[in-house]
């Protein structure tokens, strides 16, 4: 087992008293002060996450005739400067190779943030797909903070040299932060008010303990799965994988289809046949929360398997998403799911979990 | 005197009956505590069984009894406010058990060979 990575961050959280754990080759933070603690803060009031160890490629060329259009799922031709899409790289049978978002920077200039586990597989699967233009790594070089919460506008103004009311959800800008480039994005993934901000290696440990001192409260990887499950949003390697298609996994509609891309005609025979397997999100009705692998019962057979479950601060209630048997669900009658201790009634939900 | 097994429960013997929590340390490890399954009363355990359950925020594991006995009272505050048990592990016991051989208490550990055993985790 190779030695596990620690971003530009680390001595930072070891001051905070980070309990660490090892996620997809890092050394990562889960949390500082508890789970609950830093998901309120994010909920009604500012968090600060660390995910420095996500991936960064840059890409310079020509949109049209270049391939890039056509390696993922995003249109980057439609998707006006200044913007960034969510979307997939798929493989030829539409099986998921990572989920991602491409900000568009300039008409021939694009960014790809991508899951830190799929870094390698991505940039090689992106690389393969282009006849031309410059396509670089900036992972090593580049850290990213994203500040999340109804208070994180007021407190990352400061640093940032434009108004954020000028940035709309899935909107940035290239700026600077304590004069260094620094780009910054409205988005996130916990639901609230937020942004993602990349800067280099150098400024990242400046600009975090700066975030705290005003009040941004640091949250670790722990309370950044509660939030997104709340919400509902996939996470690589459990709603998706490679042998996931987005159809399957319940984000098809995220997917357009008025051009070409990899995976495309899987993607589309799926659509017409009907999909092997669905997504659906629900509730334990009571304080245990359901794990990921449980199997899913009904009809006294098995019908699947929870993809991700924690226990909801907010509904006060588990809550988890599972891939089902398209054919053996029927979502009238009961569902279980086997705990390993006994069998417990689940009921399903419509996603978000949480609604404001 | 308080004694504590090698799966982090801790027990106190007062006559014939022990009462039963999880320490710091185990509590620590969890994180937020979210849930706790309390054992029936009248269950019976032999040491080691798993006769309860607690789960946090992101984690989940046994409680397993560390002495053999009849469970004959559960911590009820428990169920509303598992968080009891971040708050003051070392002294928010979850069951209490009439003890079947009360000489397995002796093979338990102290506090400073717990303490030296925590450490080499």
């Amino acid at each position: 087992m190779s030695e596990l990575r620690r971003t530009a961050l680390f001595e930072q959280h070891e001051k905070l008293g980070a309990k660490n754990i090892g996620f997809c080759g890092w050394e990562m933070p889960v949390q500082y002060e508890g789970i609950l603690k830093e998901h309120e803060a994010c909920r009604n009031g500012v968090a600060l996450f660390d995910t420095s160890h996500m991936g960064e490629f840059f890409f310079e060329g020509d949109l049209l005739s270049s391939g890039v259009n056509e390696a993922t799922t995003v249109d980057v031709l439609a998707l006006p400067i200044g913007k960034c899409k969510y979307g997939f790289l798929l493989n030829e049978n539409g099986g998921v190779i990572d989920d991602l978002i491409i900000y568009k920077a300039d008409k021939d200039r694009l960014m790809f943030v991508v899951n830190a586990s799929r870094i390698d597989i991505d940039f090689k699967t992106i690389d393969e797909r282009l006849h031309s233009g410059s396509f670089t790594d900036a992972s090593d070089q580049t850290s990213k903070l994203d500040i999340q919460g109804p208070k994180a506008k007021e407190i990352l103004q400061e640093f940032v040299p434009f108004d954020l009311d000028e940035l709309g959800f899935f909107s940035f800008k290239e700026s600077e932060i304590m004069n260094s480039f620094a780009l910054i994005s409205r988005t996130g993934y916990t639901g609230e008010l937020g942004y993602e901000v990349y800067v280099d290696n150098k400024t990242a440990p400046l600009l975090w303990e700066k975030l705290i001192e005003r009040g941004a409260v640091p949250a670790g990887l722990g309370a950044r799965d509660v939030l997104r499950l709340e919400m509902g949003y996939s996470l690589y390697g459990q709603e998706l994988d490679k042998n996931t298609t987005p159809i399957e996994a319940g984000v098809g509609f995220f997917v357009k289809y008025d051009k070409d891309f990899a995976g495309k005609a899987a993607l589309l025979k799926q659509k017409e046949q009907g999909a092997p397997r669905k997504s659906i999100a629900f509730k334990t009705n009571s304080k245990r929360a359901p794990r990921h692998d449980m199997e899913i019962w009904q009809n006294n057979q098995k019908i699947g398997v929870v993809t991700s479950g924690t226990f909801s601060p907010c509904l006060k209630s588990g809550i988890g998403i599972g891939s089902v048997d398209s054919k053996l669900f029927d979502k009238e009658l009961p569902l279980e799911i086997n705990t390993g201790r006994n069998m417990q009634a689940i009921s399903l939900e419509k996603l978000p979990f949480y609604k404001k | 005197m308080k004694r504590y097994s090698n799966e982090h429960e801790w027990a106190i013997l007062d006559g014939e009956v022990a009462s039963i929590g999880l320490s710091a340390y185990a509590v620590d490890q969890l994180g937020d505590i979210t849930f706790v399954e309390l054992p029936e009363i009248g269950t019976t355990g032999s040491k080691d069984d798993s006769i309860a359950f607690i789960e946090s925020v992101k984690a989940a594991s046994d409680i397993y009894t560390p002495l053999s006995g009849e469970v004959v009272e559960v911590n009820e505050d428990l169920e509303d406010t598992p968080e009891l048990l971040n708050e003051a592990a070392e002294t928010t016991w979850i069951f209490k058990l009439k003890v079947s051989n009360a000489s397995e208490f002796e093979t338990l550990m102290d506090e400073a060979s717990y303490k030296a055993y925590i450490e080499t985790l």
